[in-house]
């Protein structure tokens, strides 16, 4: 179980790796944390024949929270983002879905951008991404860049809209609007795996402590992530007493999960239901817990 | 067709080293055949048991899912470098031994790593803590009991020698 050889780039520069990576096009593959592309070199489920180790790129190793999104580079690293105070502060769910992402010797060295690029349905950042309405920075040799926002980003399982040659360079988290509130919550066989059904839910608060409006993204119940809108069953509810359960109804019926020897599908739709239902909770709580300490 | 070599330069235990090495060697590998310290155990070679855990410029990473080249310049950490700063067991290690943290020993390097860097912002744990801190490691033998036991003794420990 060793990886197949391949050529190693250290590019020093972004241009410099957006040369080397228009050079070797279909050939080429970016190593960023690696805590996903290294065990499928290791088990030679992949084999590139170029690897563009962009660790080493220091001007992407930022995390920026400005006055509208919180705008993480390439190298950042989860544990970076976790532990960042005024980017978990400006963008809860970030720090919210983080904490369940494998462990913290994988969130080490894993980075934000490159579990995004990956596009494992069962992984937690790219339904952060779709749910805050956040975009992906797309950049390529000779001063190229576009902006993809995350609703078509996400193609299929392992499949994002990232083109060969191009570097996905920052995923910009917007902030939530204000009265708004977070929560994420997944069931794993052992705590730190991939999940069996995990969502996330963003809930927006009225004056009066009502639901305005809500939101689910739900993960490994569908080839990307699934995106629910629960103000149907929950808007002009109060925040302590809407009909949860109503809520969940609506994602079980919204995703379409498969069997695999880790759940059948349907255990995976009842969880897509109980899930939704105490994220719902959990969010429309924080909402009024932060609006709570805002007044205060 | 021979595989361009790469020079990389580790210091591990606070000695430095040069190697050179194709770009596909694993850290573990790099640490367990070109440097001779068969401390760090490889048990599944893909990031799931967390036998390979040494600390990177302090930090616990996996050294199966690492180049070489890809930490070249970094400060690690292995397990043979947890012992007491004058020889013999250090605290987390001679913890284990105090509590009977390890059974066939396999997957203790691992743990020993983990513990180590984990205790550094977590001087006094509760029992709970303890547990989750080493939800990353596999271990086949002890069923964890006596291992949650360990990181409680190594802060005890810890603590007693400051």
């Amino acid at each position: 179980m060793k990886p197949a050889a391949f050529a190693y780039h250290r590019p020093g520069t972004v241009p410099e790796a957006l040369d080397v990576l228009a050079e070797v096009g279909h050939d080429g593959k970016v190593l960023a944390g690696g805590q996903s592309l290294v065990p499928l070199l290791n088990m030679r489920l992949a084999a590139p024949a170029h690897l563009v180790d962009v660790n080493w790129l220091a001007e992407l190793d930022t995390v920026a929270v400005g006055d509208r999104a919180v705008r993480v580079g390439a190298v950042a690293r989860h544990a970076r983002v976790e532990h960042d105070r005024a980017a978990t502060g400006a963008v809860p769910l970030l720090g919210q879905a983080i904490a369940d992402i494998a462990h913290a010797t994988v969130r080490n060295r894993g980075t934000v951008v490159g579990s995004l690029v990956h596009a494992d349905p069962a992984a937690e950042l790219p339904a952060v991404l779709v749910l805050l309405g956040g975009t992906m920075e797309l950049a390529s040799a000779g001063g190229g860049s576009r902006r993809v926002a995350a609703a078509d980003f996400f193609l299929g399982p392992l499949e994002s809209a990232l083109r060969p040659g191009e570097l996905a360079t920052a995923a910009v988290f917007p902030r939530p609007p204000a009265g708004s509130g977070s929560a994420w919550t997944e069931v794993a066989r052992r705590h730190g795996d991939y999940a069996l059904c995990g969502v996330g839910v963003l809930v927006v608060l009225d004056q009066g402590l009502r639901v305005g409006s809500a939101r689910a993204a739900c993960i490994s119940v569908g080839p990307v992530p699934v995106q629910v809108d629960l103000t149907d069953a929950l808007g002009g509810q109060p925040h302590d007493g809407a009909d949860w359960a109503a809520a969940g109804r609506l994602a079980a019926a919204a995703v379409d999960p498969e069997d695999d020897i880790h759940a059948t599908a349907a255990y995976r739709r009842h969880l897509a239901g109980v899930l939704t239902a105490r994220a719902a909770r959990a969010a429309a709580a924080h909402a009024a817990e932060l609006l709570d300490r805002g007044a205060a | 067709m021979s595989e361009p070599l790469h020079e990389t330069r580790l210091v591990v235990n606070g000695v430095p080293h040069t190697v050179r090495v194709p770009a596909r060697r694993l850290l573990a590998d790099c640490l367990r055949a070109d440097l001779g310290l068969t401390g760090t155990h490889l048990g599944c070679e893909h990031g799931v048991c967390g036998a390979c855990t040494v600390l990177v410029d302090g930090r616990p990473m996996r050294s199966c899912l690492l180049f070489a080249v890809g930490v070249d310049g970094a400060e690690i950490t292995t397990v043979e470098g947890c012992r007491a700063p004058g020889g013999g067991l250090g605290p987390v290690q001679q913890a284990f031994q105090d509590c009977h943290g390890l059974q066939c020993g396999f997957c203790t390097p691992g743990f020993v790593t983990t513990i180590t860097a984990w205790l550094r912002e977590h001087p006094d744990p509760t029992e709970a803590q303890a547990r989750e801190a080493i939800g990353g490691n596999l271990c086949r033998c002890t069923g964890y009991q006596n291992i949650v036991a360990s990181v409680l003794r190594a802060a005890e420990l810890l603590r007693g020698s400051r």
